[in-house]
């Protein structure tokens, strides 16, 4: 039998059916719903008098929406204080109760963000397909599992048959060899590979990232490798199976035990690529070049390392680039800056999918332990990603050294990552943030976004403005 | 869903690369349980001046005169002329619902993001990949005269330019024929029940920590 990579491997072992046309029926194990993608699918269930295939196949939790106040959570969804917000979260609910589906509502403290909780609860498993109606589902696929994002009518089609029509990518290996330097984390390694594919360089593939500088990545930091695959333009992110994802699933809630626990350990154990396996594309990229990286501009490809230039537009060759990067300097208010450190911060923003885990907070805290935050800002916070990350986190006391340094503990949701909520960026204004996406409008209307790891937003929030992290723990 | 078979009308020219779901539908909007009126907030940013807000009347808002929708010419258009990666980030199909709810029937490009090429064809809306070269034309011929039509045909797999001048593009055989015929692809995946309980089955012996009650 021919070399398999990983993806092909766990394509091979989710086909229902082959179909002539080239199409293929997949098995989907898990779907993460949440309030706002999956409202238009319960309803189409309904209208089309339709169950759900198998209820056991989903899990749910509110995460968008949800404000991050204590004021406004204390009461649950009733305390809810947008009322477009609120019926989005009670329809979540009203669903979940309608047909069955286990969900953590926001009075649960396993309530969070859909990828932070999935791999929390152990219901993201090596080997199994995971889709959600958002983008950043390509997370799971740090545990070896095929995940990706859908729309709404994909939920409702696997709400209804637990698969999904699907054509196979190509693949794709992104290679990071050598050792990461103090202070370098997955966030940097992820940026810089997508400032070197750029945003639309994975399109049609299902990356796998692969070599030391992945592997010697905690799980928290191949998730954030995963999640921001899709803003390198592919659906799908892996990383092979080693015995850092079985420490980590171990024990978790809805992983297997006992018996089964050896017989999926034993299954999960060749959730590697071969070694002859044939990539349609390779990417290298070696761990000692990769700096703290800042994006500059409304895409995560504008991103550059925090003691390079910011790129002028005038520099730029392609005429569609030259526009692009001229749009992107108007919009940031760039004119008359030289480097990012110019930039005045005015918030700064920790959490999202992509950085709201126990080991992001413990960086962060570390960075801003014994320090205050600069007087210039308007507003840091810091929202973990689950209920229960924020439980750890204070019996490690973080909130205390966050809050002693000036920095606002919050509850767990998407936050200012998408603004969804009521933390927002205002007109103008430029936001160091740990999330996933610097477009225009993304986390506020006029909003400026500078993606960085949770250790440069803590740097950048005691500066007030970005600082490389190594240069501001020395002192 | 509705059928996809030919359609002839006013082109816009969208002249901007990596055009993000955020910019087709800003988030403040996805908070509708609703699949439509979303057109009315399509481009919300590019298109007004100021901070679109959901149920808000739209008729009286400030426009953004420099934007392609927002000039006279191109009222009433249906076939969206895009350049490349048109669609990046968010799976929301709000976007596609929004575009379709505006009254655009098709987009062509160079290159879509994956996901929101795909809700496209959920949506009845069809996405054309052409070559970079064949848009630049299209560009450039609708740029140049008022009124300018393309013609979109599934069956043939052809984009007709002003000029007349003929393009082929490929699409996948099953979208093809969900759209063309308007079908339902959910009914369609449930006629092969039979090899979905087959493949669960086997599944559940290979796997079967895959599928345990959640309980609570």
């Amino acid at each position: 039998m021919s070399a398999k990579t990983l993806y092909d491997k766990l394509w091979d072992s989710h086909l229902v059916q082959q179909r002539d046309d080239g199409s293929a029926l997949i098995y989907i194990d898990l779907q993460l719903l949440h309030e706002v993608t999956s409202p238009q699918a319960f309803e189409g269930l309904r209208l089309a008098g339709r169950q759900p295939w198998r209820v056991s196949g989903s899990l749910a939790t509110p995460d968008h929406n949800v404000p991050t106040t204590k004021k406004e959570r204390i009461d649950g969804v009733d305390g809810i204080e947008d009322p477009v917000s609120k019926i989005q979260v009670t329809t979540l609910d009203d669903n979940c109760n309608e047909f069955g589906i286990t969900e953590f509502n926001m009075k649960d403290i396993r309530q969070g963000i859909v990828h932070v909780v999935g791999p929390e609860q152990g219901a993201t498993l090596p080997g199994m397909t995971v889709v959600c109606g958002d983008s950043h589902t390509s997370t799971h696929g740090a545990f070896g599992a095929l995940a990706h994002g859908i729309g709404t009518s994909e939920v409702e089609h696997v709400l209804a048959t637990q698969c999904l029509v699907q054509k196979k990518n190509r693949n794709m290996l992104v290679r990071v060899d050598g050792e990461l330097s103090p202070w370098v984390s997955a966030k940097d390694v992820v940026l810089a590979i997508i400032g070197a594919i750029g945003t639309a360089g994975g399109t049609g593939y299902a990356i796998e990232f692969g070599g030391t500088g992945i592997q010697s990545l905690s799980m928290e930091g191949r998730m954030t490798v995963c999640n921001m695959a899709i803003e390198a333009g592919a659906r799908v992110g892996l990383i092979a199976v080693d015995d850092t994802t079985l420490e980590y699933v171990k024990g978790r809630p809805y992983a297997p035990k006992g018996e089964q626990w050896n017989m999926a350990v034993e299954a999960w154990r060749d959730l590697v690529s071969d070694a002859d396996a044939q990539f349609d594309e390779v990417v290298v990229l070696k761990a000692e070049d990769i700096k703290p990286q800042v994006t500059w501009g409304t895409s995560p490809e504008m991103v550059i390392a925090i003691d390079e230039p910011i790129p002028r537009p005038e520099d730029q060759k392609d005429a569609v680039t030259k526009e692009g990067y001229a749009r992107a300097w108007k919009y940031m208010g760039l004119e008359g800056k030289t480097t990012l450190a110019d930039v005045i911060l005015d918030r700064v923003f920790i959490g999202s999918c992509t950085n709201s885990r126990i080991e992001d907070l413990r960086i962060a805290a570390q960075v801003v332990k014994g320090r205050k935050v600069a007087s210039s800002l308007k507003q840091a916070i810091v929202v973990p990603g689950s209920g229960l990350v924020k439980a750890q986190a204070e019996k490690e006391g973080l909130h205390e050294v966050f809050e002693a340094a000036g920095l606002e503990w919050r509850e767990p949701g998407c936050s200012m990552c998408l603004a969804m909520n009521a933390d927002k960026l205002g007109n103008g204004e430029h936001c160091a943030s740990t999330s996933n996406r610097n477009f225009e409008g993304r986390q506020g209307f006029g909003g400026r976004t500078h993606l960085v790891s949770p250790a440069m937003a803590a740097a950048a929030a005691i500066a007030g403005h970005f600082v490389d992290v190594n240069e501001l723990v020395k002192h | 869903m509705r059928p996809f078979t030919k359609h002839t009308g006013l082109a816009a020219p969208l002249d901007l690369a990596n055009v993000d779901t955020d910019m087709i539908i800003p988030k403040q909007f996805l908070k509708s349980i609703k699949r439509t009126g979303f057109g009315k907030n399509l481009f919300d940013e590019l298109r007004y001046q100021d901070e679109g807000q959901p149920d808000q009347e739209c008729t009286g808002r400030p426009l953004r005169d420099e934007f392609v929708l927002n000039q006279a010419r191109y009222a009433g258009a249906s076939v969206l002329l895009a350049r490349h990666n048109f669609g990046c980030g968010s799976s929301r199909e709000h976007a596609p619902w929004a575009l379709d709810d505006y009254g655009f029937r098709s987009i062509i490009a160079p290159s879509f993001a994956d996901i929101f090429f795909n809700n496209c064809f959920k949506n009845g809306l069809l996405p054309i990949v052409l070559q970079a070269e064949e848009v630049d034309q299209l560009f450039a011929e609708v740029t140049a005269k008022e009124g300018s039509e393309i013609t979109v045909d599934l069956a043939a797999q052809t984009v007709t330019s002003p000029s007349g001048a003929e393009f082929t593009f490929s699409v996948d055989d099953f979208r093809k024929h969900c759209l063309l015929n308007g079908l339902d692809d959910i009914g369609l995946t449930l006629q092969e029940e039979s090899h979905i309980r087959r493949y669960e089955e086997k599944r559940m012996n290979e796997a079967p920590w895959l599928f345990m009650s959640r309980g609570e």
